[in-house]
């Protein structure tokens, strides 16, 4: 993992899963989890982007408190017992994954990053063998406009990463989301073709955090399509080094 | 306006309204005006002015009295009398009748349960002032409070008496409004917000609407006091664009409210100030929840964030920010003018006051309606409401809209507070009460909320957006015939999941209709899917297996 630039501020001890551990307090349980190896699930967490709390997966237990809280936005405090690993949870990721699986076509079979796929590995790590949910089979689009990518709207789970990296590393913006509900869409622009983009820089970020075959880079047959993510973590390293 | 001038104005304007012989309340509020009352307005000036009666009769454009469904209404004072359903043709008639008895088929009685059994607060100028005018507002008692506020309370005092007062905010999740001021105060800054929440956005309730359009500066008072209390200076009014008469109220209120002083620039003559601007929703129902409604007006898409950090630690523009509901502000003037301790006497021990009630549905009278905290469902449904139309019998009672539950007969005679209509499964919600009898399958009720849910999730947390998708799916298979025992174990399973994981208050109450209707109605569940057959007569069961069908 590449080295974190310290973070200030003072030291908490904490419990996570029964061993003890200290964080810095703007540190979050997510980050706190990761230095100390313990494994949380996660989706719309990537480092070096804001975390939005959206995909649930990381939801963890609090001890004392009712609620779940999601690992990647709350932050650690003094004496906290956390749970990360309980029944309960199990069965809410599960049920976050089959959910992701049957809301749009999600067919690994016939797909770009088959074998490269987050949703993919978390399904299998996860232990969803079978989705009991109906499967909706919506009618989603295909956006070839571009010159070099593409995004198959099938394949996207919504996770906002392309928008934030945009936004927040590239600072384009040329994507975001539109709509709301099931209804809700990643768009460029105001909704027009992704290669008609006026702030569309072509640099190529969102595809290359997308963790499915949702953003693409065209030509690649199924499987062939693997992401290189470590730009994330140094460019952020190289920002703060400028402040 | 100094406070002595405040006085003085108030003293001016109850001469004035002396040397009147009669005074003409015509309710001007959305229901009404929907029923004409403008022509009834209009009519009833130009058959003054026909009688040369302008010296001694004034007719005033005033707010909602309550029985919306008998409007236009009119109220006559001093005789106290109140008229249903006017039409502008009645105006001379009524006029020819002033001082003498009243006009008898028009008479609606107001010695009735429907007016006996309420408390006002809220509402107690509704339908009692010319809402487009300060002067009236100030008559009875306006503005008043916050000079008392600024004058002889430090902010500290304030937030003592709000804390006193016990009142719980009214936009639905009940959370101690003193608490809330107190952590806004002492959150560290020097700019602070405050907001009004009037984004309204539950199906079927409109006591936030009513408020804002029968008596905008009792709303604009609240605020101001509050603002003083924690030390903003700068306030917005979230207001839903769907409310066109509320918002051309506030905006002239607030004109008004600045020109005489009592807002803007050193209030009163004493050195703080506070600025009040609206902005309005497009109409999503979860830009009422506060972190999706402070992104709204930050000019971001209106989707919520995950809390903590809370609005009052970090909220608009990143500062510390007090927001409350319509409902809450407007109790506040009072609070400041009688004292926490009287308002504390009204009510439950743990919920004081009053709340504001859209009584909907299956009832005689249906309309908008103020009881005391710890009335009984009953008093609410068969002395106020009449009782059920038609001696059909009584089936249920939702509160709470989307993210409440459905009451059921036995517990009729709980009373009416925030911790009573949570153990049963429901929540007091901002006030949407909808009675529903035997005519009304429960089945189909849940499935029209989840319907609502479904369309209004923002989409950014998964549990929500697919969740209420499928349970929507689940239900319609339900009603639709088509529904297996499977379905109904995985419709519960996705219930217990949406309401632990999703990120706001959206997702995490939608399955509140369900869960509550699945706990007392489940053998309507059970009959539609084992027999395949709907109780009430509501469902069609089209896709029912043709064998078992009947
Ligand atoms: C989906 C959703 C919709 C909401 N809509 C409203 C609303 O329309 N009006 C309102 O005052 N509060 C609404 N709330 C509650 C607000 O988030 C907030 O708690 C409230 O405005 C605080 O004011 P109070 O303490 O005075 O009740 C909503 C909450 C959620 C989760
Ligand atoms: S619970 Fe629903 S409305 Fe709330 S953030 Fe999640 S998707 Fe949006
Ligand atoms: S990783 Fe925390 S909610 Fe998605």
């Amino acid at each position: 993992m590449t080295p974190v630039p310290i973070p200030a501020g003072r030291v908490k001890t904490l419990k996570i899963d029964g061993r003890d551990v200290s964080g810095y307090e703007n540190q979050t349980i997510l980050e706190i989890a990761r230095e100390n190896n313990i494994h949380i699930p996660t989706l719309c967490n990537l480092e070096g982007l804001d975390d939005i709390g959206a995909c649930r997966l990381c939801l963890v237990e609090i001890k004392g408190l009712a609620r779940l809280l999601p690992a990647c936005v709350t932050r650690v405090q003094e004496g906290m017992e956390v749970l990360t690993d309980t029944e309960r949870l199990r069965r809410h990721r599960r049920m976050v994954i089959e959910l992701l699986l049957s809301e749009r076509n999600h067919v690994c079979a016939v797909c770009v990053s088959n074998g490269h796929c987050e949703l993919q590995s978390l399904a299998q790590t996860l232990g969803v063998n079978h989705v009991h949910v109906p499967y909706r089979y919506p009618r989603m689009a295909v956006d070839a406009t571009h010159g070099r990518f593409g995004v198959d709207h099938n394949r996207c789970i919504l996770c906002t990463r392309c928008v934030r990296v945009c936004d927040q590393i590239e600072g384009a913006h040329t994507w975001d989301v539109a709509g709301r509900g099931v209804e809700a869409m990643i768009i460029s622009d105001l909704k027009q073709d992704w290669g008609a983009s006026a702030t569309c820089t072509s640099c190529g970020k969102c595809v290359q955090v997308c963790p499915t075959g949702a953003l693409f880079v065209k030509g690649k047959a199924v499987g062939e399509m693997t992401k290189q993510r470590e730009f994330l973590p140094y460019l952020t390293l190289m920002r703060e080094g400028e402040k | 306006m100094t406070p002595e001038e405040l006085h003085e104005l108030a003293q001016a304007h109850l001469e004035a309204d002396k040397k009147l012989s009669h005074c003409l309340f015509v309710c001007g509020a959305a229901a009404c005006l929907a029923a004409r009352s403008d022509a009834v307005i209009e009519a009833f000036q130009a058959a003054v002015k026909a009688r040369g009666l302008e010296e001694s009769v004034a007719v005033k454009n005033a707010g909602c009295m309550g029985l919306c469904a008998l409007g236009p209404l009119v109220r006559v004072e001093p005789a106290g009398v109140l008229y249903q359903q006017v039409t502008p043709e009645d105006a001379g008639a009524i006029l020819d009748g002033l001082g003498g008895p009243p006009v008898e088929r028009l008479v609606c009685p107001t010695d009735v349960p429907f007016y006996q059994r309420q408390f006002n607060i809220v509402l107690e100028n509704s339908g009692h002032i010319d809402s487009e005018s300060l002067d009236d507002y100030v008559a009875r008692g306006g503005y008043a409070a916050l000079a008392k506020a600024l004058t002889a309370m430090t902010p500290g005092q304030v937030v003592d008496e709000v804390t006193t007062s016990g009142l719980r905010g009214r936009g639905g999740g009940g959370y101690r409004t003193g608490l809330k001021w107190s952590t806004v105060a002492k959150a560290p800054g020097q700019k602070k917000y405050v907001i009004c929440n009037a984004d309204e956005g539950d199906p079927g309730a409109f006591m936030d609407r009513s408020v804002l359009e029968s008596d905008p500066h009792r709303v604009l008072e609240g605020m101001a006091i509050a603002a003083y209390a924690v030390g903003a200076n700068e306030g917005y009014i979230y207001v839903r664009a769907e409310y066109p008469l509320a918002i051309k109220r506030l905006a002239d209120a607030i004109r008004k409210a600045q020109r005489a002083g009592v807002l803007g620039n050193a209030i009163m003559g004493t050195t703080f100030s506070f600025q009040v601007d609206l902005r309005l929703g497009a109409g999503a129902f979860v830009c009422g929840e506060e972190t999706a409604l402070i992104s709204s007006i930050e000019g971001k898409r209106g989707t919520p964030r995950p809390r903590p950090p809370y609005p009052a630690e970090f909220g608009l523009w990143g500062r510390p920010t007090l927001i409350n509901n319509v409902e809450t502000f407007a109790n506040v003037p009072a609070i400041v003018r009688n004292g926490g301790h009287w308002f504390a006497s009204i009510g439950t021990e743990k919920s004081a006051g009053t709340k504001v009630f859209a009584l909907a549905g299956r009832v005689v009278n249906t309309g908008l309606i103020e009881v005391p905290m710890g009335i009984t469902l009953r008093e609410i449904i068969y002395d106020i409401g009449g009782g059920i139309p038609e001696g059909r019998k009584f089936k249920a009672v939702q509160t709470g809209g989307p993210s409440g539950g459905c009451i059921p007969q036995q517990y009729l005679d709980m009373p009416v507070d925030y911790e009573s209509l949570a153990q049963v499964g429901s929540i007091m919600g901002s006030g949407g009460m909808i009675v529903m009898d035997e005519t009304s399958c429960m089945v189909d009720v849940a499935r029209f909320f989840m319907d609502f849910c479904r369309t209004e999730s923002c989409g950014r947390c998964v549990p929500c957006r697919v969740g209420t998708t499928h349970m929507h799916t689940l239900l319609t298979r339900i009603t639709d015939g088509s529904a297996t025992l499977d379905d109904l174990a995985l419709l519960e399973e996705l219930c217990e999941m949406v309401k632990q994981t999703s990120l706001c208050g959206l997702g995490q109450t939608a399955p509140n209709p369900v869960i509550s209707t699945l706990r007392y109605f489940r053998d309507e569940y059970l009959a539609h899917i084992v027999e395949k057959r709907c109780p009430a007569g509501v469902c069609r069961m089209t896709r029912a297996p043709k064998e078992v069908a009947v």
